[in-house]
Formats: C-alpha cells, sequence, structure tokens
C-alpha cells in the first residue's frame, strides 16, 4: 500500500467515523422532535440526554474531515471547493441553525416546541445535502475547463440516482440512531424508551438495507464503473450482510431492557456499515471524483504527509484518555443517562 | 451586479467578523472561570463559585455560536477560496489539524465541566475548566498561525502553480508567529476582562439592588478590572512587538497604518487624521516628530519605509490609518481606565462602594469598545494585507471560487447572523432574567477563609 492509499483510508475512516456519530446525532435530533409530545415522552428525554454533550465531539469529526481532505488531497478539496458553494452553504447554515438552536434550547425552555422542531427537520436535511457528495463523485456531473470546474446542478437534481442515495442516507440514519439509542435506553435501564428503540431498529433495519439495493440500482449506465467495480467487492458485502443479519436477529432476541446481549448486536451494526463502506471505498479507487480526480493525482507532497500523520498520530494518542473519561461520564454511566425521569 | 471578489470578500469577512466576536469571548471566559474557581477554592467565599457558575451559563450558549461560527469559516474558506487552500493544504496544513484536536480537548472538557460538575470533586473541576481554557487558547494560537502565514510565508516555493520544496514545520514558525500569537492570545484576556467589568458594572447601575447584591458585583468589578487592565499591559507591549515585525516583514502594512509615504529617517508619527492621497499627507492629526522611526526601529533616525518603495496596485486602503490608530486609541484608553479605577479604589479606600455613578457608566461603555478594538484590529490586519492573500505569493482575485451565487449566499448569511445575534441577545437576557443574582447568592454576610488576593 503506497502513501497515498493510506491517506485516503484515513480519510474514508473519517467519513465512516462521521457516518456513524453523524447518524446518531442527527437522528437523535429527529427522533426528538417525534416524541415530544407522545405518550412515550421517555423516548424524547433519552435522545435528550444522549445529545447535550455529544453534539460538539461529533462536529468536530466534520472539520476534522473537511481539514484532513484539504491537507492530504489538496487537489480534490479544490475542486469540490470550487463547485460545492451552494449545497456546502446551505449545509453549513442548516447545521449553524441547528446546533445554535438546541444551544438555546437548554437554557430557555419557553420555545422547546418550535426548537425541537428546527432540530429534528434539520437532522434529515443536513444528511441528505451531505449525501449528494455521492452522486458528485460517482462522475458525470462535474466537467472542467483547465482549472475552472463546473457542477451541472440540474443534472444532478434530474437524475434519480442522486434520490436513492439520499433515501439510503436517511433511512440508514434512522436505523443507527435508534440502534444506539435503544442501548443508551438500556444504559439508562428505561423500559418504555428501550422498547420505542428496539421496535424502530428492527423495522428500519431491512428498510434501509433494501434502499441499499435500490442505490446500485439506480446507478446510472454513465457510471457503469462504479457498478462494474462494486460487484467486484460482492465478497465485502456478504460479510456485510451476515452482520446484518446478526444485528437483527440479536434485537429480536434481546427483548428485556435487562438484557446485556443487545451491545453486541450494536456492534455488528456498527461492523454491517463498516464492512460496507469498505467495499464501497474500494470500488471507488482509484477515483475520488470520477473520471478526473485521482486518489494519487491529487495527494499532497510527502513531507506534509508524513507531518500530517505525525500530527494525527499524536493528537489521537493525547485525546484519548479523555475520550474514554468521557464516555464512562456520559454513556456508561447510568446516573446520568437516567437522570430527569 | 457588485464585482464576484469583492461579494466573495464581504461574506468571508462578516463570517469572520462575526466569529471572533464569539471566539473572543470563547478564549477569555473559560480563563476568566478558571481563576474564579481557583479563588473559591483559596478563599472558600461562596461569591467567586457563584461568579464561575453565572459566567459559564452564559458561556455555554456563546461557545455554541463560537463552534458553529467557526465551523462556517473553517469549510467557508475552501468554498470560497479552493486556490488559496490548495496552497494550504501542500504547506500550511499543520496548524489546521492541530487546531482541531485543541478544540476537541476544548469540547470534551467543557462537557464534563458543564454536564459533569457535580458528579466529580473540586480539584477536578478546576483541571477541566483549566484544560477549557488551555484547549481554547491553542485553537486560536494555532488559526492565527494560519493568518502569520498569509502575512509572511516560508517554507516552500511555487512553481507553476504547485508547491515544491515544502517544509511544513518551517511554514508553522514563520516570522509573524510569536508577535501575532502573543498579541491576539493577550488581547483576548484583556477584551474579555472589560466585557465582564461592563457587565458587573451594568449590574451596579440598576436600582433596587440590595448591599449584598452590589459587594457581590463589585468582587466581579474589581476582579474583571484587574486582569483586564494587566493583560491590556502586556498587549501594549505585545502590539509594540508586532509593529517592528510589520516594519521589518510587511512594510506596506506599517506604512498604510500610519500613512507614510515616503521611505524616511526620522519618521514622524501622525495620530489621527485623514491620509490624503492626491497630495501624500495626512490632514489633520497630531504629529510626534521621530516617534514612529523609534516605535519600528527603536531608533530616532531610523529608516522606516513608505508606500511609495511600492507599485501602487499592491498598496493596501488608505483608511485603514483611522483603523490602525482606533485600535491603538481604544487600548491605550482602557489601560488608563483600569489604572483610573484602581487609583479611585485606593483613594476611597475607606468605602465599601467606591466607585461614582459616573464612572459606572464609562465602565459599561468598555466592553464594548474592548470588542470594538478587536474588530479594527482583524481589519487591519487582513484589509492591510490586500491585494494578496499570500503575502506577495498569491492574490485574493486569484483565489476566488468560480462558483457562481455568491452574492445570494451573503445574503442568506447576513440573515443567519443576524437571527443568532438577536437569538443569543434574548436568550441570555431571558435566562438571567429568570435566573437573578439575588436567588443565586447566598443571603448572609459572607464567610471567607482568606481575604481576596487581587486588589
Amino acid at each position: 500500500m503506497n502513501e497515498a492509499l493510506w491517506g485516503i483510508s484515513l480519510i474514508w475512516a473519517l467519513v465512516f467515523i462521521y457516518a456513524i456519530a453523524g447518524s446518531v446525532d442527527f437522528g437523535a435530533g429527529f427522533w426528538a422532535m417525534i416524541y415530544q409530545r407522545h405518550k412515550d415522552a421517555h423516548a424524547a428525554t433519552i435522545a435528550n440526554r444522549y445529545l447535550s454533550p455529544l453534539w460538539e465531539v461529533t462536529n468536530v469529526f466534520l472539520v476534522l474531515f473537511a481539514v484532513s481532505l484539504v491537507g492530504l488531497f489538496p487537489s480534490a478539496a479544490f475542486a469540490l471547493g470550487s463547485v460545492l458553494l451552494v449545497p456546502g452553504d446551505l449545509i453549513l447554515i442548516l447545521l449553524t441553525i441547528r446546533t445554535v438552536f438546541m444551544a438555546y434550547t437548554h437554557v430557555v425552555h419557553k420555545f422547546q416546541y418550535l426548537l425541537r422542531i428546527i432540530s429534528g427537520v434539520t437532522g434529515l436535511l443536513i444528511p441528505a445535502l451531505l449525501m449528494t457528495v455521492f452522486p458528485i463523485a460517482q462522475g458525470g456531473y462535474l466537467s472542467h475547463a483547465g482549472e475552472v470546474y463546473h457542477l451541472s446542478l440540474s443534472g444532478l437534481l434530474a437524475h434519480w440516482t442522486t434520490y436513492t442515495y439520499i433515501l439510503l442516507g436517511i433511512l440508514s440514519e434512522l436505523f443507527i440512531s435508534s440502534v444506539v439509542l435503544a442501548d443508551y435506553a438500556r444504559v439508562a435501564e428505561d423500559p418504555s424508551a428501550y422498547r420505542v428503540y428496539r421496535r424502530h431498529a428492527l423495522r428500519l433495519g431491512p428498510v434501509a438495507m433494501v434502499s441499499a439495493l435500490l442505490v446500485l440500482w439506480g446507478i446510472p449506465s454513465s457510471a457503469s464503473w462504479l457498478r462494474n467495480d462494486l460487484f467486484a467487492q460482492g465478497w465485502l458485502f456478504v460479510v456485510s450482510g451476515i452482520f446484518f443479519i446478526i444485528g437483527i436477529f440479536i434485537f429480536w432476541v434481546a427483548r428485556s431492557v435487562e438484557q446485556k446481549v443487545y451491545r453486541l448486536g450494536v456492534i455488528a451494526v456498527v461492523l454491517q456499515y463498516a464492512f460496507a463502506m469498505l467495499a464501497y471505498g474500494r470500488a471507488h479507487l482509484p477515483y475520488i471524483v470520477y473520471p478526473g480526480i485521482t486518489v494519487q493525482g491529487s495527494f499532497t507532497n510527502v513531507e506534509m504527509f508524513r507531518a500530517a500523520l505525525l500530527v494525527l498520530i499524536i493528537g489521537i494518542a493525547i485525546l484519548f484518555p479523555g475520550f474514554v473519561w468521557f464516555w464512562r461520564l456520559f454513556l456508561e454511566s447510568k446516573s446520568y443517562a437516567g437522570e430527569g425521569r | 451586479m457588485a464585482d464576484h471578489v469583492l461579494l466573495a470578500r464581504m461574506l468571508f469577512g462578516t463570517s469572520l467578523g462575526f466569529h471572533i466576536i464569539f471566539a473572543t469571548l470563547g478564549v477569555g471566559i473559560p480563563f476568566m472561570v478558571t481563576v474564579a474557581e481557583v479563588t473559591f477554592a483559596l478563599t472558600k467565599d461562596s461569591d467567586y463559585a457563584i461568579m464561575a457558575k453565572r459566567w459559564t451559563r452564559g458561556f455555554t450558549v456563546l461557545l455554541a455560536v463560537s463552534i458553529t461560527t467557526g465551523t462556517i469559516v473553517a469549510l467557508q474558506l475552501s468554498l470560497l477560496w479552493p486556490k488559496f487552500m490548495q496552497i494550504v493544504g501542500q504547506v500550511i496544513a499543520l496548524p489546521f489539524l492541530i487546531e482541531i484536536f485543541a478544540f476537541f480537548i476544548e469540547a470534551l472538557f467543557m462537557s464534563i465541566y458543564v454536564y459533569a460538575a457535580d458528579r466529580i470533586p473540586q480539584r477536578w473541576r478546576i483541571i477541566s475548566v483549566l484544560f477549557v481554557a488551555i484547549g481554547a487558547a491553542a485553537s486560536a494560537l494555532l488559526i492565527t498561525d494560519a493568518n502569520a502565514f498569509m502575512n509572511a510565508p516560508q517554507g516552500f516555493r511555487l512553481v507553476g502553480g504547485k508547491a515544491v520544496d515544502v517544509h511544513p514545520w518551517q511554514a508553522v514558525f514563520n516570522p509573524a508567529l510569536p508577535t501575532s500569537d502573543l498579541h491576539v492570545w493577550m488581547t483576548a484576556y484583556m477584551t474579555v476582562g472589560f466585557v465582564t467589568a461592563a457587565v458587573a458594572a451594568y449590574g451596579l447601575l440598576r436600582k433596587a439592588r440590595s448591599d449584598r447584591e452590589r459587594e457581590h458585583q463589585y468582587k466581579s468589578l474589581m476582579i474583571s478590572l484587574a486582569l483586564g487592565g494587566f493583560f491590556g499591559l502586556i498587549t501594549a507591549i505585545s502590539g509594540d512587538g508586532a509593529g517592528k515585525s510589520l516594519a521589518h516583514y510587511q512594510p506596506e502594512k506599517l506604512a498604510v497604518a500610519e500613512g507614510l509615504f515616503n521611505t524616511q529617517s526620522h519618521a514622524p508619527l501622525v495620530i489621527g487624521g485623514w491620509v490624503d492621497e492626491a497630495t501624500q499627507r495626512i490632514i489633520g492629526g497630531v504629529k510626534i516628530p521621530d516617534m514612529l522611526s523609534w516605535l519600528a526601529t527603536d531608533r530616532l533616525d531610523g529608516v522606516v519605509k513608505g508606500l511609495n518603495d511600492f507599485p501602487r496596485d499592491t498598496w493596501p486602503p488608505l483608511f485603514l490609518h483611522l483603523i490602525f490608530d482606533g485600535m491603538v486609541g481604544i487600548g491605550t484608553g482602557l489601560i488608563f481606565l483600569a489604572l483610573f479605577a484602581w487609583l479611585i479604589k485606593t483613594v476611597r479606600t475607606g468605602q465599601r462602594f467606591p466607585f461614582p455613578t459616573w464612572l459606572l457608566y464609562i465602565l459599561v461603555a468598555s466592553g464594548p469598545l474592548a470588542m470594538i478594538a478587536i474588530e479594527f484590529g482583524w481589519v487591519y490586519a487582513c484589509i492591510g494585507r490586500q491585494p494578496w492573500i499570500i503575502y506577495h505569493i498569491m492574490r485574493t482575485a486569484d483565489a476566488v471560487t468560480p462558483a457562481p451565487y455568491v452574492g445570494w449566499m451573503f445574503i442568506l448569511f447576513m440573515l443567519l447572523f443576524l437571527l443568532l445575534a438577536i437569538g443569543t441577545i434574548n436568550v441570555m437576557r431571558g435566562y438571567f432574567r429568570r435566573h437573578p443574582l439575588s436567588e443565586e447568592i447566598e443571603p448572609g454576610p459572607i464567610t471567607a477563609k482568606r481575604v481576596v488576593w487581587l486588589p
């Protein structure tokens, strides 16, 4: 494996972490909106307890992704940055409104209803906008004359491949967030919230799986390279599917809030997405954006790569203890998770 | 339609100008909270614990705005100036990467300090808020380093648009780094000192306060003024260093700040006045002979470069002279204000509430003024670099995105910032109205273990 490949693996790992953490974050906002005036009010409480300390940490991964892309693949960042002004700025505006209003709600309880709706709706819109990068990367909508890039926005919006990606993104978001929130409810020993999220996980899992097939089916003939490469990664998708089945089976068995085995199901689902993304990433090589921008061609210089790698390793080593402390204080703590019941 | 480049600069400039308010508060407030927590630990005076608690409450909202506007600025860089970020990625990506970890530390410990304060012992509480302060300061210093690189780039050569011979750490430790970082760091502490002083002074001006509340507000006012004044003095020293650094590395920028056209020894310092391009002199203003030479070079006969040494199309706009003088003027005024307040306190040592009402009114104005000085400083630093985005290497106009609709984005972001400004002010006012000081402080006389160690 050469250095550029290590670099893109790192970027892809960051995308994966943000996909999982972001799904839970945005999904929790959505569920908090759905259940705020519901008889299952506990479900909303659990979602909120989870959201409070976590959104900052999730947000970091978004910025880390952007900065790492600029540092490791400056030419790819240049091409994408040149054309994504409008969708990028819309994401930023929605993200800002969502985050800031969430912080407002913690201090002012008067407008809670309105604020919850804002964070719930943006929790669906932001992932949808983020997913549009996938059809752009598979090629056909980005053209360039010399160094000036142009994105055909109408072409992108007219083809339904874009919408299959969006559908997959949103369904996965809701599936992953239900899976994790049910586990969080289990830690908090909250049977009613556990019941709600476990039920959602069982229903949404298969639906998300079907939407993944839709994506494969929707890839246009102009991007047949990707379809062929995806089939070549078939065995990785099979492994992913096996983990999905294991996960769903465990959720189905773990009917009661006391069953610690549920956690294994969460791990299985995370592995399911890890293998699926590994397969998709491998199929996408050597292109970052087809056909002009390749991993090798847009890679930074060796000096910067080594320095950046050093920084990343030291940074993660320093942060790890703090992260463990954080995890034990909030995510594994019954006294925190169960508060406010 | 306005010029594409100008629109992009307006959008980025306002994003940065809005973010810098919250970023400055975000660097300064955790430091103030740490000081208050330590003071509480040393004196057992519960007033300081309440101060820390109330500052933190305000801070949680401000931090959310700071983080998101910071995210906007970080991503907006790639969206508005892709060509610039291509160079950044090849040469100066490190401070951006390290900054993320610094910010991560800040966010992590902030969550611990705010949401878990009642579940960890006092020592760990102080350590966690100290880490918030360290993380916040480190973030600011690292991003300022990227800005310093734009002013004094080194560590690479540009051949046909591609960076070669790259030395990332040389780029990080560029010559503008020490003075810029020190100045930004100290001004943040100074500014927040005056902002919390202004809040306390405002509280003291309101009627129907019990003596007990006034006592609390005075403690808050004194600790804020002491820190604001102290860091104000260091700011002045660091500002002098920054000026000398400019004379050496970015002479156009210093020349435009002082309205100096001709290169000369014994250069005078002109305070205020309008820089007139046609006659190449400053209309009005107070002239101090030899002073600029002395400030820039430490010698009365030192040579200071003037604008005429540079091609006309690389001059920064001349109005910056007033912006620069505004920044220095406010900074100097605030230092004297803090010293004056200290003098009054010393003279009226027997009185419980020594400050006259008119002084409190001036103190209320000091917070916003300090923030205006910060804005002036960044306007000067960034517009003073024009037309370059990387000094003498890349022009701003060559770095701009080819994407359309920048104007529309500008309008959307203006609306967003307006919404955030109104929302934040209302939320904070609402919160402190519902949680008045009188409900939080201990009603009886304070039993402090020691007297406070600040003036």
